[in-house]
């Protein structure tokens, strides 16, 4: 579905994005080490370097709330918030709006423009997923992008369906008889891509290049993209500051966070650690999993562990059973 | 481009869903993104006709709940296009949080509300409990009293909702059924016309205007939520005068009356009656014929009800001999005395510093008729209550006891 091959067109390296103007302007509150914005300043690297203007859609959440205190904002592209559970419907109708008036000639631009929609797990995974569900399925020329950070974190760290099994939240936190969350994690990018759109992929924020050549596919494509990016919390997994990108890092080394693309179809994992790490590495590093280290425990890790591989296995089936002759 | 098909007034035997089509039709708004539900499917099923054959040139979006129309309402709205939608009852229901945050970020957006009665029990037939659910969100209110006001109030509703002393979304109410699928004499007007009356939008803050870039919708703190607020009372307190200037604008052009309200027969009244919808053409009828026995009865009918013409009703009734009123309303208020509209009469009085003797009556809840002889009985009520006698506060107009 691509306009052009994307293997033609070359993200520039590094130290070329880097100077392109910042378009989320600093002085925004959103927390130390919160992987959000990098992952919204990678997008822009990415779009800046395709010569696209991004028009936002955000759902409520850490990013709206932190970037748009009024008077201020961060934005230095137009943006709108309408509420929590409809991103991807508000963006339809930016959509809609801009095919309507290119056909009466009335834009007021010329310029390449891509509409992006933009939510936490909460706006995604959960309360917004009909309003995503519905975008997807009528098609919409927009690229979906949630930063999954695991759990409600703008309200408190509230467990959402994107919260890990085991994983310490406020509304569903560890006690004498509790463990934590109950339930696995949601696949939602094998769900959007159930969806039949022309492109799905997960990235993170710690495999930048992978990050950068599946945004600029999506950016491409035409129709509906949707972009899973793993969102560091520090605040929410009790981790460290300066350890988000590290733990990012730990978190694809270990298959928790599988980077993969589904491309009109075709499954592939896009990185494969040759030698995974056990999934314990990346959950030493988070207070919110410090209660599974306990003696007693041990099993609970290793059932991370099955899931991990249930998944893994899952989309290397996928990768092979899509794959071109 | 589309088509011209109608090139000069045309008298059509049209239900309130074909009349609200043709208007958009007319209209031809940038994007519509609407969801079916009874009894407005068949609005959305004439515009999606339209759609479907090239007659307008609207990006149509079928989305998938009402909660989604609004939100696309909204993004389009906020990317400088004109955007129109339609729902009913539960579906207005289903909009509520998304209609606050139309009116409060002053989009112009513009809506038909088939009016239908909200579960439980779930029923789909005519009732005004869901309008007046929403009627705090900050939405401007138009009521019809038939298919062809139905078709006026929508071609009159973009100028009163883009003027820039209001910027504010419009909902036209009919009653579901007995307007909206009772087939009656509408005059359409030439497409031509109703283009050139409706006009060009007029954009304001694009969200498409890349070079520009605004954010919509930030957050307020507690230092500046009230001054928004406050400005959106100053928008709808302006609002009344913009639709009174349209409503004359309408007349002039075409020859049909619209003013906040419809007097009948209040002049020289000794009982007045208020009401809302298609039971005010009733009420006309009844008002005759009771007339013809020595009983001198008027009607207000309510056409603007957000903002409310507080000063228009109590014009009228101060003008008229009244000795008592007659207040109806299609929706209940559990636990407030009366229904919505005899809050707003009793406010209306308490602002002259005037006391009526009032009667609330209760009607049509579901769907229920309200025919000839349940307005009579009601007059009866009225004219005791002038005449000193004990009425119940709370009357329930053809309800099994």
């Amino acid at each position: 579905m691509a306009q052009v091959s994307a293997s033609e067109i070359k993200v520039p390296p590094l130290k070329k994005l880097t100077n392109y103007p910042e378009k989320l302007a600093p002085g925004h509150r959103l927390c130390a080490g919160c992987g959000a914005s990098i992952i919204i300043r990678q997008i822009y690297m990415v779009a800046n370097a395709l010569g696209y203007e991004l028009i936002w859609a955000n759902a409520t959440g850490c990013v709206e709330v932190c970037t748009t205190i009024y008077p201020y904002t961060s934005w230095r592209s137009p943006w709108i918030h309408n509420a929590f559970e409809n991103a991807a419907a508000t963006i339809s109708g930016v959509e809609a709006a801009y095919k309507a008036l290119k056909r009466k000639g009335k834009l007021p631009t010329d310029k390449k423009v891509k509409f992006i929609a933009l939510g936490g797990d909460g706006g995604t995974y959960d309360i917004g997923f009909q309003s995503l569900s519905g975008a997807l399925e009528r098609g919409h020329d927009f690229i979906y992008v949630c930063y999954d950070n695991e759990a409600y974190m703008n309200t408190g760290i509230q467990r959402s369906s994107a919260t890990p099994k085991y994983a310490n939240t406020t509304t569903q936190p560890v006690g004498s008889k509790s463990l934590g969350k109950e339930q696995h994690k949601k696949w939602m990018p094998e769900v959007a891509a159930a969806h039949g759109i022309p492109y799905v992929a997960q990235v993170s924020p710690s495999h930048w290049k992978d990050f950068m050549e599946k945004f600029k596919k999506a950016l491409l494509t035409e129709g509906p993209s949707y972009i899973n990016a793993f969102c560091v919390c520090p605040r929410g997994w009790r981790s460290k500051e300066e350890e988000g990108i590290l733990i990012a890092k730990l978190a694809v080394e270990t298959n928790y966070w599988p980077l993969f693309e589904v491309e009109n179809g075709r499954w592939r994992v896009t990185y494969k650690p040759k030698n995974p790490k056990p999934v314990e590495e990346f959950l030493k590093r988070q207070g919110r999993f410090k209660h599974l280290f306990k003696p007693g425990n041990e099993g609970r890790i290793q059932e991370l562990q099955e899931e991990i591989n249930r998944r893994w296995e899952w989309l290397n089936k996928m990768e092979e059973m899509t794959r071109e002759e | 481009m589309k088509p011209e098909l109608i090139k000069e007034v045309t008298y059509v035997p049209y239900s309130g869903n074909m009349a609200a089509a043709e208007a958009m039709r007319q209209i031809n708004p940038d994007v519509v993104a609407a969801y079916p539900i009874t009894p407005q499917t068949e609005l959305m099923q004439f515009f999606a006709e339209f759609v479907a054959n090239g007659l307008v040139d609207t990006e149509y979006i079928p989305v998938e709940s009402e909660h989604s129309a609004m939100s696309a309402c909204v993004g389009a709205a906020a990317a400088g296009s004109r955007a129109m939608t339609a729902t009913a009852g539960p579906g207005l229901a289903y909009m509520w949080e998304v209609l606050g945050i139309a009116s409060g970020m002053r989009l112009p957006i513009v809506m038909t509300v088939v009016n239908r009665a909200l579960s439980a029990p779930i029923n789909i037939h005519g009732d005004q409990s869901d309008m007046m659910g929403a009627r705090d969100q900050g939405w401007i209110m138009l009521f019809s009293e038939n298919a062809e006001e139905q078709y006026d109030n929508l071609i009159q509703a973009f100028k009163i909702a883009e003027d820039e002393r209001t910027r504010l979304p419009v909902m036209v109410g009919m009653d579901g059924f007995v307007i909206s699928h009772s087939i009656e004499r509408v005059r359409l007007l030439p497409d031509k016309a109703v283009e050139e009356f409706v006009g060009e939008p007029k954009v304001m803050y694009s969200l498409l205007d890349v070079d520009n870039p605004i954010t919509h919708g930030p957050v307020a703190m507690t230092d500046s939520y009230m001054e928004f607020k406050r400005q959106q009372r100053e928008a709808m307190m302006e609002a009344y005068k913009v639709i009174r200037e349209v409503g004359e604008q309408f007349e002039e052009a075409f020859g049909r009356k619209y003013e906040h309200i419809e007097t009948y027969k209040t002049d020289d009244a000794d009982y007045i009656l208020i009401i809302i919808g298609s039971t005010a053409g009733t009420a006309k009828y009844v008002i005759d014929r009771v007339r013809e026995k020595g009983i001198k009865v008027g009607l207000i009918k309510i056409r603007t009800y957000r903002p409310f013409p507080y000063y228009d009703v109590m014009d009228a009734i101060e003008a008229s001999n009244c000795k008592a009123i007659g207040v109806f309303d299609r929706a209940e208020t559990f636990g407030a005395v009366g229904g919505p509209l005899y809050s707003d009469v009793a406010t209306a009085m308490h602002l002259r510093g005037k006391s009526y003797p009032m009667v609330s009556f209760i009607y049509g809840l579901g769907g229920r008729d309200t025919n000839v002889h349940h307005i009579e009985e009601a007059i009866d009520k009225v004219v005791q209550k002038a005449a000193g006698k004990e009425v119940p506060l709370i009357n329930y107009l053809n309800l099994n006891e």
